[in-house]
């Protein structure tokens, strides 16, 4: 499947504080429906380089969740303001219209495409990185293959979309596990702290792992899979300028040396397919 | 149709070496790309004689209007682009141009010599903004370096061979004059200019090579006043280049002098900005000047 060449306007639908993040909805009438990981370059049609010069560049944001819509596809994104372009972003009006390529880069692999004797997915979302989890969570329930997630916050104003995104009937889906830094909410702690527990029990033995977070967060992941001799799917994030192999600037560093472009052979890679998470 | 060292292209605007992967961007775009190709020609990224891995991470920084990057030239090596890249270019619906660079005469002129012998390719992009191994010396950033650089490959081939110019001198036209006495068909201008950004969460350099080059709209009034000074000294055709981002920018060089505009990095905000500013140039220069104002100061 190919993205539509170019980059095209689509109107905000509508835009939703939830927690410290936002969530707002995008109506692609031209483009295909994403699959799971998959990202768009996105840039809001005004005040992008005004005032200042920045925002100059889009801005590469994973899709949360899709649905068919009146003439073409929603798709949600979840951002926090942390520089320019996510204020920006996070300051959207419904009517008012983005900039959007793609979708962009690979998508995650069914838990047997990874090991065919693989049962079952764990997956584990830190902050922000809890976006990808939420479409590809609802691929795998329609699937019908066991899974179980994990979700981690720093503290409450660095938290958000869980009710949109992990909510059914009002309460948080059984199959989710929450872990916060302050205690706000679940397991005092790191995600990680409920992955180890996962992982030391004989459920996990069959699973693939896929994990979406801060570098230090997905380092983490990395290394207790390979640990346990688990096949993980990260979906990594790293500086990019394009989206679509132009701009050379998602270099990510392999095991075996030289660079991968996360924007064309990611954003999603095989954990023991990247030497490092924290240096990208 | 503009006509540039012999090479008829259907309008004036082509890419800038190093910001368009055609090859990735069939895998990402499909068909669309060949059929509405953005460019009237297509300049490869810079080819070196061995494959290099390019820069550490991290590697671009946005800045106002524009951005910073310390990419370190990624590419297959010779051997690589002519077996695998070259034969995929040449599919693209445009005339070739391959740039390439090397750190002494004879790498240099080894690989002129094997992509001027391939008929896929048009023209040759001497991407002369690194050092000559032997003086230390960046070869753009010196007259003498750069004519003796053309004396030495302009016996190699009858194909253009284009000098890509560096905005990091005193004065360009000198270097240009150097091209040109050297025997360069015509020369590019600018390549990007050298920039620095810290990191002010980290206090550490932004870029991991701790420097980069700027590109972007803030390059723009620079590189014109850059061809306004280079057309002033040369005869040769200048393909003008430095934060085109639309029809009238692309304009601003052709009425300074330029027989062609490359777009760059506003590649990177819209993968088809080639065609777009193509198609805004046309309406620019199809509308009558305004008149001009008299003043009258008394």
């Amino acid at each position: 499947m190919t993205a539509p060449f170019g980059r095209r306007l689509c109107e905000v639908a509508e835009n939703q504080v939830s927690g410290g993040y936002r969530i707002f909805s995008l109506i692609d009438r031209e483009g295909p429906a994403p699959e799971p990981g998959q990202f768009y370059m996105l840039a809001s049609e005004k005040s992008w380089g005004e005032g200042g010069g920045r925002p100059f560049l889009p801005r590469a944001i994973s899709v949360a969740e899709t649905a068919p819509a009146k003439d073409g596809v929603r798709l949600d994104f979840l951002v926090e303001g942390v520089g320019p372009g996510t204020d920006r972003l996070c300051d959207l009006e419904a009517g008012e219209n983005v900039w959007v390529a793609g979708p962009l880069g690979n998508s995650f692999s069914t838990p047997k495409q990874v090991n065919p004797g693989a049962a079952g997915a764990i997956l584990v979302g830190g902050g922000i990185g809890i976006a990808p989890m939420a479409i590809w969570r609802r691929r795998l329930v329609e699937k019908g293959i066991p899974l179980r997630v994990l979700l981690g916050f720093r503290n409450e104003e660095h938290s958000g979309g869980l009710n949109e995104l992990f909510c059914a009937g009002g309460a948080l889906c059984p199959d989710v596990r929450l872990a916060t830094e302050d205690g706000h909410a679940g397991h005092q702690g790191y995600v990680t702290d409920l992955l180890a527990t996962m992982l030391a029990g004989d459920d996990a033995t069959s699973a693939v792992v896929y994990s979406c977070g801060p570098p230090a967060m997905l380092e983490a992941v990395k290394a207790m899979c390979a640990e346990h001799e688990l096949a993980c799917e990260l979906a990594m994030e790293s500086p990019m300028a394009c989206g679509f192999g132009a701009c050379f600037g998602c270099a990510v560093p392999k095991p075996d040396g030289g660079y991968m472009r996360l924007c064309v052979d990611g954003p999603i890679v095989r954990g023991d397919a990247v030497l490092e998470v924290a240096h990208a | 149709m503009p006509e540039v060292c012999g090479i008829e292209l259907e309008h004036p605007i082509v890419n800038a070496s190093g910001t368009y992967d055609a090859i990735a961007a069939y895998e990402v775009f499909g068909e669309e790309l060949i059929e509405d190709f953005p460019f009237s020609a297509f300049v490869s990224k810079t080819i070196t004689p061995e494959p290099r891995a390019g820069n550490e991470p991290q590697r671009i920084w946005e800045t106002p209007a524009g951005m910073i990057n310390s990419i370190g030239l990624p590419n297959k090596g010779l051997e690589g682009f002519l077996a695998e890249d070259l034969p995929e270019l040449a599919k693209l619906p445009v005339p070739l141009i391959v740039s390439v660079m090397a750190t002494n005469k004879e790498d240099f002129a080894r690989m002129v010599s094997a992509v001027a012998g391939r008929d896929e390719v048009a023209a040759i992009e001497l991407n002369v903004s690194c050092p000559n191994v032997h003086s230390g010396l960046i070869v753009g950033e010196n007259p003498d370096e750069t004519e003796a650089l053309l004396e030495a490959l302009r016996p190699l081939t009858e194909k253009p061979l284009i000098v890509k110019l560096t905005p990091n001198v005193a004065n360009p036209e000198a270097v240009a004059v150097a091209a040109e006495e050297g025997g360069a068909d015509a020369v590019s201008l600018i390549n990007t200019l050298k920039a620095s950004a810290i990191d002010p969460v980290t206090r550490e350099p932004a870029l991991a090579a701790g420097h980069g080059g700027l590109s972007g709209p803030a390059v723009k009034p620079i590189a014109l006043q850059q061809l306004r000074a280079v057309r002033a000294a040369v005869e040769i055709p200048l393909i003008g280049m430095g934060g085109v981002s639309s029809g009238a920018d692309a304009a601003e060089f052709l009425i300074a002098g330029a027989s062609l505009v490359a777009v760059g990095t506003e590649n990177f905000r819209d993968p088809r900005a080639g065609s777009r500013v193509a198609n805004e140039l046309e309406t620019v220069m199809s509308e009558a000047p305004p008149r001009l104002a008299v003043l009258d100061l008394d």
